[in-house]
């Protein structure tokens, strides 16, 4: 063995050791991007003197896939869109979660969810934050009393200036409120006007667009407007570009949520239930909504006595019980409704 | 040395790479065949052997179009990238002096060293309404308006072309300078103009080195998802874009596995078209 090697091992092993010392155990959480930001995690690392392993992922369907994958024990907690908790509590994928000392209280009414969150009197989850999919536009070029209606903002006189949010459940929820459908209530019946709506919005779009190509198109003058974005969309731009901004038209919008919950089989449920209590306390949330990834309101609306003026104003903090009465949240169909969903959203993609 | 133990040292060379073929081609190809004959009903997989997803392949309109699209994309910078890639081969194996091939190569190949999904939000940046290329083009009057560039198949291609060129160049190179410079000289020598003995004599003897580099630009790029994803903005989807929205929210394997399934026969349809002129030890 040269010197080289040795002194290498030796590093690593000091290395691991040193790791060791330093965490006194690990937590393992399958999240959404807004959770990898350091100033998130490293204040809980710190008080609690673990690691915490974060994995992103994109889609309910991959972080289920991913949890089937593996062994129990590998993850503790889960990061979740909203309106899929009951498919990762069919697939056993959820523990039972005690909420009792999670200040749930404290949350927006709106958004605690319940619904969701609570299958058959169990809770699995609790709502951690929440958004709005809706315009987001660039007020130096366009009209902003265009933007009140969600029929002008798609009208011939944007042509070529608008790109499409790349998520087919927010941007269909859109266009079935522009069809006075609600989005709890789509059914296989209202896919056909759904599809009209979507086929007059591509037909006036330049582009559609995964978050950071919406962001790039949005920021370069690609595009002026941003059909399903929302202040997850422009809030990490606004400082540099405060012409850059959001609202919800009249006819409302669609509301997206993300819920946290314990990992069946997680081998650490106490340090996961520290955490999910970490993420939904006021310092926690006001962390996790103003993430270097995206931003987006806190449930709990305690988390106002913590975030800035500058930031309550980006993210429209006192508008909120308005917005809240306007918007719908975003569909959650059925195995059966989704793929038909799915397949106009391709239809209309190839158009 | 017996032949018995060159046998056996022979397989103890290739053992590893055979081991290594097997683990990660041959049984995640037998995993990925079995899962295309699956079903998947709500979230449960049912193992078995249907054809449903191919009979939905087959069915849904929108496939199709992607299959077409990517073909169409896929053969389109293929020849654009060839056309591009022989003279600048030929530029640093005949025209720059032996000393300096070696950093005309490494310039060539710089942009390899740069992220590969960086490199496509470049070129979205570059192509942009606002961005370099529009405004050059305004700059000198050939436009008043910015034309759309960005989110279009033209970005999608250019970002392919910029990447395969650098590929191409280097397995063109490499054929071009095997060649000895007496074949030329015999064929000037015996009155072939220039463009007859690049016809007649050079192109021949380089085309398996075009063909082995044609057939890579292929497969990488009837199977990639970066560069449709993000310079075509959506305008129009390809194969590896429909695959992952089958894998994104509903977790659909098995049709995801029959798309990938279809997908490797066309590339083994291009492989067998190419075969006759494929030298992979000319890599």
């Amino acid at each position: 063995m040269t010197r080289l090697s040795v002194l290498f091992l030796t590093t690593s092993a000091l290395g691991v050791t040193a790791n060791a010392a330093l965490a006194e155990g690990e937590l393992n959480a399958l999240v959404w991007c807004d959770h990898t930001d350091p100033a998130l995690i490293e204040p809980f690392e710190a008080e609690h003197n673990v690691k915490v392993n974060l994995r992103e992922y994109e889609g309910t369907g991959a972080a289920l896939a991913l949890l089937e994958q593996s062994r129990p024990g590998d993850w503790d907690v889960l990061v979740i869109d909203g309106i899929d908790v009951f498919r990762a509590v069919e697939a056993n994928m959820l523990a039972p979660l005690d909420t009792s000392d999670l200040p749930v209280g404290d949350f927006f009414p709106e958004v605690v969810m319940e619904e969701n969150n609570t299958i058959d009197g169990v809770t699995y989850a609790v709502t951690e934050k929440f958004g709005y999919n809706t315009i987001s536009y660039n007020s130096a070029k366009v009209d902003e009393a265009d933007m009140q209606s969600l029929s002008t903002v798609w009208s011939e006189k944007y042509t070529g200036r608008i790109s499409i949010y790349d998520y087919y459940l927010p941007v269909m929820g859109l266009a079935a409120i522009a069809g006075d459908i609600a989005t709890a209530e789509i059914g296989a019946d209202d896919l056909p006007t759904i599809g009209e709506t979507l086929s007059t919005v591509r037909s006036r779009a330049a582009s559609v667009a995964g978050v950071v190509a919406a962001q790039t198109a949005l920021a370069t003058g690609e595009v002026d407007i941003v059909v399903g974005g929302g202040e997850w969309l422009t809030a990490v731009l606004a400082e540099e570009q405060p012409e850059l901004t959001w609202t919800i038209p009249e006819e409302g919008a669609v509301r997206w949520a993300q819920s946290i919950g314990i990992v069946e089989g997680s081998e650490n449920p106490d340090l996961a239930q520290e955490f999910i209590k970490y993420i939904v306390s006021p310092e926690g949330q006001a962390r996790l909504a103003t993430s270097s990834c995206f931003w987006g309101m806190p449930a709990n609306s305690k988390a106002g006595d913590v975030l800035t003026d500058a930031q309550k104003d980006v993210l429209r903090w006192d508008s909120q019980p308005d917005y809240l009465a306007l918007t719908q949240l975003y569909p959650a169909p059925d195995t059966d409704l989704d793929i038909e969903m799915q397949d106009l959203w391709l239809e209309m993609l190839q158009q | 040395m017996s032949l018995d133990n060159q046998s056996v040292q022979g397989w103890g060379f290739v053992t590893p790479a055979l081991l290594w073929t097997v683990a990660f081609f041959v049984v995640p190809f037998i995993v990925m065949g079995a899962m295309s004959l699956a079903t998947l009903e709500g979230r449960t997989l049912i193992w078995g052997v249907s054809l449903a997803n191919y009979a939905e392949i087959a069915e849904k309109a929108y496939i199709w179009r992607a299959f077409l699209v990517s073909l169409e994309i896929t053969v389109t910078v293929t020849v654009v990238a060839v056309i591009l890639a022989y003279p600048l081969a030929w530029i640093i194996a005949f025209r720059v002096p032996p000393e300096w091939q070696r950093l005309a190569l490494l310039l060539a190949v710089l942009p390899f060293w740069t992220s590969y999904v960086v490199r496509s939000y470049a070129w979205l940046l570059v192509l942009a309404r606002e961005g370099m290329v529009n405004q050059a083009m305004m700059g000198i009057g050939l436009i008043s308006e910015p034309v759309t560039l960005a989110n279009t198949r033209f970005a999608t291609v250019t970002g392919f072309v910029h990447f395969f060129v650098m590929l191409l160049t280097l397995t063109i190179y490499a054929n071009l300078i095997q060649l000895s410079p007496n074949y030329r000289r015999a064929a000037m020598d015996l009155g072939a103009s220039a463009f007859q003995t690049f016809r007649h004599v050079i192109l021949p003897l380089t085309l398996p080195g075009v063909v082995t580099g044609a057939f890579l630009t292929f497969v990488l790029c009837i199977g990639d998802y970066v560069t449709p994803q993000i310079l075509g903005g959506n305008s129009e989807l390809t194969v590896p874009q429909v695959i992952m929205v089958q894998l994104g929210r509903r977790a659909d394997f098995p049709l995801a596995s029959a798309l990938a399934i279809a997908l490797m026969c066309i590339v083994t349809l291009a492989y067998i078209l190419s075969a006759r002129w494929l030298r992979l030890d000319r890599l």
